[in-house]
């Protein structure tokens, strides 16, 4: 792999930037591999990273049926922040945003980590008890936050409007400054450009369509141009994971829904942190490009079709203009959807399953792009010792017959 | 926006006069202590999930406040059929 630096931006400068090494090699799969990742989203391609990077097991191969990062890593609206409720989530967040705040220098890729703060908005005096609670809790576990009011939110992002008389007026906001936004193609790109440099084969345009079984345990997967052999398969298919588990005669506990955004015309800058609000329910922020970039709410029923309804927008639509009456004369530029993969308790399944070196790592739902590093890290170390990893460990897939689940609803940003 | 006809008033009306349910035929388990963690496990939280033929629970919040199932494709999201609770569907993942 050659190393991107100023200089080797000159040095092709000179040829016109036609002689750049390819990013990544298209290899033909091999027979057999350690290990088969499924799904080259964010997720997957940092898990084949750490996996080769930090254990050494280099014969890996990830199987995208579509593009690398075509999935809700191309989708989601880049939010990122670790101030989560529960230890198990706060722990598991915040190793995700240490990972973020080294990513570039690690991997040798602009993923333009911005570190310009998130807002959580309370409009309500619940809202506001809970937004309390949830910053201490976020203090004891060593995570930046604050509890700030009206008029320090107004100095954070002058164009919102405080005004007591809005039908939802703010009371107050929970902020954390190390929260903020990243590219999210470049995240993708990035670990796949250095898994691929550890020699892992990427593999596109490959579905996985079946997972063959032998004596209770993984031999490998059958996909659209063949089978390929393998000794552990690691799912990391988002969206479709209760498609994937069904191969293996498995059921989980997720529910797959579409989840939409949309983007504005470019703008000149007018907004320079990220603002959410869970009781409007709507979420902004304005990427380097100038669009403002808005999340909207899940649908309420299953969905794999990447669309949702055109309510739930409009609805979002509604809440951005009550906190920021400046947007309503912007026009909207492009909208989509994606397919998240919701759990119960708003928290993640890491989790190795009944079949013998088979894992999965899903149900991030509607926040898991923030956690991309996090999630690859600690799966790769669970998929490489067939145990979970410490931060791991609560997010079994038995917590759903146990009973400890991890209720995240109130800090997951999204309401489903 | 879906348009989802109720088979109790007998019309088609929007979505946002409904809400979502859920997955339809899971049976309530009648004596629930006799149940082992993994039974009750599964019937709270563990779900089909299809990409396809789904069956689910709709309820019409503002109009009748009666629930029904319906048959509804969740890649094209095609309504099929809708059908009141308590009967079965006529079109399944395998006919379909
Ligand atoms: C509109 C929207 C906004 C969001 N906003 C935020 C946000 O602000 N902050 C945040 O933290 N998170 C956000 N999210 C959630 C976040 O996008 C996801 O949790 C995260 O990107 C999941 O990453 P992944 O790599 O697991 O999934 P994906 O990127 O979806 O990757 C899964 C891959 O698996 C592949 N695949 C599936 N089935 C198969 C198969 N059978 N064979 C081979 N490959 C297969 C898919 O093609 C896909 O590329 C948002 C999501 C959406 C949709
Ligand atoms: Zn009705």
């Amino acid at each position: 792999m050659k190393k991107y630096s100023a200089f080797s931006l000159l040095k092709n400068a000179l040829s016109y930037h036609e002689n750049w090494q390819k990013v990544w090699r298209s290899p033909t799969p091999k027979k057999e591999y350690d290990v088969i990742v499924v799904g080259g989203g964010g997720h997957g391609l940092a898990t084949a990273y750490y996996l080769a990077k930090v254990h050494g097991i280099t014969n890996i191969a990830v199987i995208e049926k579509g593009y690398l990062g075509g999935g809700n890593t191309a989708r989601n609206t880049t939010i990122i922040r670790s101030n989560y409720l529960w230890d198990e989530a706060a722990q598991l967040y915040d190793l995700s945003l240490k990972l973020w705040e080294g990513l570039s220098q690690e991997l040798n890729y602009n993923v333009m980590f911005s570190q310009r703060g998130v807002l959580n908005l309370g409009h309500n005096l619940q809202d506001m008890r809970d937004i309390e609670r949830r910053v201490n809790a976020n203090r004891l576990n060593g995570i930046d936050g604050e509890v700030v009011s009206p008029q320090r939110i107004k100095e954070i992002a002058p164009l919102i409007n405080i005004s007591r008389d809005s039908r939802y007026p703010i009371l107050g906001a929970s902020w954390q400054p190390r929260g903020g936004t990243a590219r999210h193609d470049a995240v993708a790109w990035g670990y796949a450009r250095g898994a691929d440099a550890l020699g892992v084969d990427l593999i596109q345009q490959t579905e996985v369509t079946g997972i063959r079984r032998k004596d209770g345990a993984v031999v490998g997967v059958e996909t659209s141009n063949g089978f390929i052999g393998a000794r552990k398969v690691a799912c990391v298919t988002a969206g479709n994971s209760g498609v994937v588990a069904a191969m293996a005669g498995l059921r989980l506990p997720v529910e797959s829904r579409p989840l939409q955004a949309l983007v504005s015309e470019p703008v000149k800058p007018c907004l320079d942190t990220v603002v959410m609000s869970n009781a409007v329910h709507g979420y902004i922020s304005q990427s380097d490009k100038g669009d403002l970039v808005i999340g909207a709410g899940v649908d309420s029923y299953n969905g794999y079709g990447q669309r949702g309804s055109f309510h739930v927008v409009e609805h979002t639509i509604q809440a951005i203009c009550e906190l920021f009456p400046a947007f309503s004369r912007v026009r909207m530029n492009r909208q989509w959807g994606g397919v998240v993969d919701t759990c119960p308790d708003a928290c993640p399944i890491i989790s190795k399953t009944s079949v013998q070196g088979l894992y999965f790592n899903c149900g991030w739902g509607t926040g898991g792009f923030k956690a991309t590093p996090g999630s690859g890290y600690v799966f790769a170390d669970t998929v490489a010792n067939d145990r979970p990893h410490p931060l791991a460990a609560a997010f079994n897939l038995d917590r759903f017959n146990s009973g400890a689940l991890i209720d995240e609803h109130g800090a997951a940003g999204v309401a489903h | 926006m879906l348009l989802i006809h109720c088979p109790h008033c007998r019309e088609h009306r929007e979505e946002e006069e409904f809400s979502y349910g859920g997955e339809a035929h899971i049976v309530r388990p009648l004596e629930p202590e006799a149940l082992s963690d993994e039974e009750w496990g599964d019937y709270l939280f563990f779900r089909t999930n299809s990409r396809g033929i789904h069956h689910e629970m709709w309820y019409h919040a503002v109009g009748c406040r009666r629930y029904f199932n319906a048959t509804r494709n969740t890649v094209t999201y095609e309504i099929l059929e809708t059908y009141k609770t308590g009967t079965q569907p006529t079109i399944t993942g395998a006919s379909a």
